[in-house]
């Protein structure tokens, strides 16, 4: 629906990437714009994990560029990334919480390090978070003493501390049952209420994210395929779109064929 | 015959890569360290972790360094009648060469693997990267604190270990052995110079930069570094490649030292 509006903040444009022999994107194309959120599929192993990388200034692409907020990643200094990236908030793909620091201090890191704020502020402000996310208890706990969907709930308290301008979500539910990953997204729905961010999401839970999305790209042999609205999408007649969205929506187990077909694919 | 060349211009090649990326590295933390802001806490934590953790295992190889000194000592010097210059021999030996090294060596596997193993796991799980993706810079939150700590212990621990290490060699020389009490404080006190404390102090502040700085860079580069292992074997690769640099690297500096300042 919005597709047309708001400034283009990530643009990704002929990006290139190849790790040894292997040529994982070949020139991807995509625009994030402000205020929408972006949802972007595909099969596991197809490069999603690395574009993300790419928006977030951990890699460095082999040709193309990925521009943030108009500056290109790979001509900007050290301080100015580290400008950009104060913008940001990330919830990685295994939360990558601090192992070695209790919940509390995770969430209050980012405070600590980046704000002069006193104890206090950061003891409020941390606090409200932790709420949100249904963790007042889990405070005290270490990130091996929680659960899978706790650990990326602890993430989203973390990304979302400072009220960041753009997040970033690497599969937010997946390895979470069907309840705990409708709580992921009833928290996101209501923490981008509230904080108004960009979102960038990765994610396998097909037909209940297209809610909650502006824009869907799919990603497969290395590009974008396309990026358009979750109605177009699922009526595009791109073929690996229409695949795509026959294998993640249609009635799977309905017929022999398809069932085979799924077999193969495993 | 092509082939060994080819191999060792690679082997060369990663070599020089490799002590780049780690002169970098220690250039910016080295930068780190002396601009603002400067924080306390930190540095008191890793502090109690290098320092205060070793002081159990500095007082016992210090003591029987100092004891097992004396004893050879006793029976080299008797041939040549002068048992007297015991209480000298032990102390130049301690404070020029034994303290220093040993305390090192102590130091890097109590905590310079710690560390690289520490730092290696957080790369690995991507927490490194959280960091960067939060605009905290991993050297100076990470680093720097350890860099401090290393640069204040080390020196601390070696002068414990000078001191223990005396007292062994009394213990042996004097109680055991029974060369006279008088003659062992008099000759110890005749010979060490200032420049001997001097050459110590040196070499101790030296080798805690170096454990640090090898502990910590191949920790942070443990994806870049072609151990041949992935995950938690690339880690404990990893971290056995540190311990052995950084003893290697303390000997060999031991050495420069010794014949610069000698
Ligand atoms: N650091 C890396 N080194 C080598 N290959 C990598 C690296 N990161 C990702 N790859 C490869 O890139 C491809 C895409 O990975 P990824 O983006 O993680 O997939 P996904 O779409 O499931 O997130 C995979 O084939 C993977 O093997
Ligand atoms: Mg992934």
């Amino acid at each position: 629906m919005s597709e047309e509006q708001g400034n283009v903040v990530i643009e990704l444009a002929d990006v290139d990437k190849y790790f040894g022999r292997q040529h994982v994107l070949k020139g991807v194309n995509l625009q994030v714009r402000e205020g929408t959120t972006t949802l972007i599929v595909g099969a596991s192993g197809q490069g999603k994990s690395v574009i993300l990388k790419h928006m977030l200034g951990l890699i460095k692409p082999d040709g193309g560029k990925v521009e943030v907020f108009g500056k290109d990643l790979a001509r900007i200094s050290k301080k100015e990334l580290k400008e950009i990236r104060t913008q940001f908030g990330v919830l990685f793909q295994n939360a990558a919480l601090f192992d070695s620091m209790t919940v509390y201090d995770n969430v209050a890191l980012p405070l600590r390090e980046r704000t002069a704020a006193s104890a206090e502020k950061i003891r409020d402000n941390v606090m409200e978070k932790l709420a949100m996310m249904d963790l007042e208890n889990a405070g005290e706990k270490y990130p091996a003493q929680l659960s899978g969907g706790m650990q990326k709930r602890v993430g989203l308290a973390r990304a979302l501390v400072l009220s960041p301008k753009i997040v970033f979500f690497d599969e937010p539910t997946t390895g979470l049952d069907v309840h705990k990953s409708n709580e992921i997204y009833r928290l996101f729905y209501r923490t981008q209420e509230k904080l108004k961010y960009t979102a960038v999401i990765v994610s396998h839970d097909v037909p209940k994210i297209f809610k909650l999305a502006d824009a869907v790209a799919l990603i497969a042999d290395g590009v974008i395929q396309g990026c358009m609205s979750p109605e177009r999408f699922q009526l595009s007649d791109n073929p690996r779109i229409r695949d795509f969205v026959e294998t993640t929506m249609g009635p799977i187990y309905s017929s022999e064929k398809e069932e085979s077909s799924l077999y193969e694919t495993v | 015959m092509l082939k060994v060349f080819e191999k060792l211009g690679e082997r060369g090649l990663l070599f020089l890569e490799q002590a780049g990326r780690m002169g970098v590295f220690l250039g910016y933390c080295l930068f780190c360290l002396i601009s603002p802001p400067y924080k306390l806490r930190p540095v008191v934590r890793q502090i109690q972790f290098i320092g205060s953790r070793s002081v159990f295992v500095i007082l016992f190889t210090g003591a029987f360094t100092g004891m097992v000194l004396a004893l050879q000592g006793y029976y080299t010097l008797r041939k040549f009648g002068s048992e007297g210059l015991l209480g000298s021999a032990v102390a130049l030996s301690l404070i020029r060469e034994l303290g220093p090294v040993v305390a090192a060596l102590m130091v890097i596997g109590r905590a310079g693997s710690a560390i690289c193993a520490e730092i290696g796991i957080m790369r690995n799980s991507e927490q490194i990267d959280a960091l960067e993706c939060m605009a905290i810079d991993p050297c100076r939150y990470l680093m720097v604190p350890k860099f401090i700590a290393a640069v204040i212990s080390m020196p601390l621990l070696t002068f414990i270990f000078d001191v223990v290490g005396i007292i062994g060699g009394y213990l042996i020389g004097v109680v055991l052995l029974g060369v006279n009490a008088g003659t062992f404080w008099q000759s110890m006190y005749s010979s060490v110079a200032w420049q001997d404390v001097q050459m110590g102090l040196i070499k101790s502040l030296v080798f805690g930069l170096l454990i640090v700085w090898i502990a910590t860079a191949k920790g942070f580069y443990l994806h870049l570094e072609r151990t041949g292992g992935f995950g938690a074997e690339g880690v404990s690769r990893n971290t056995t490649n540190a311990v052995v640099l950084s003893s290697v690297s303390v000997l060999i500096w031991d050495y420069l030292i010794t014949s610069w300042m000698l």
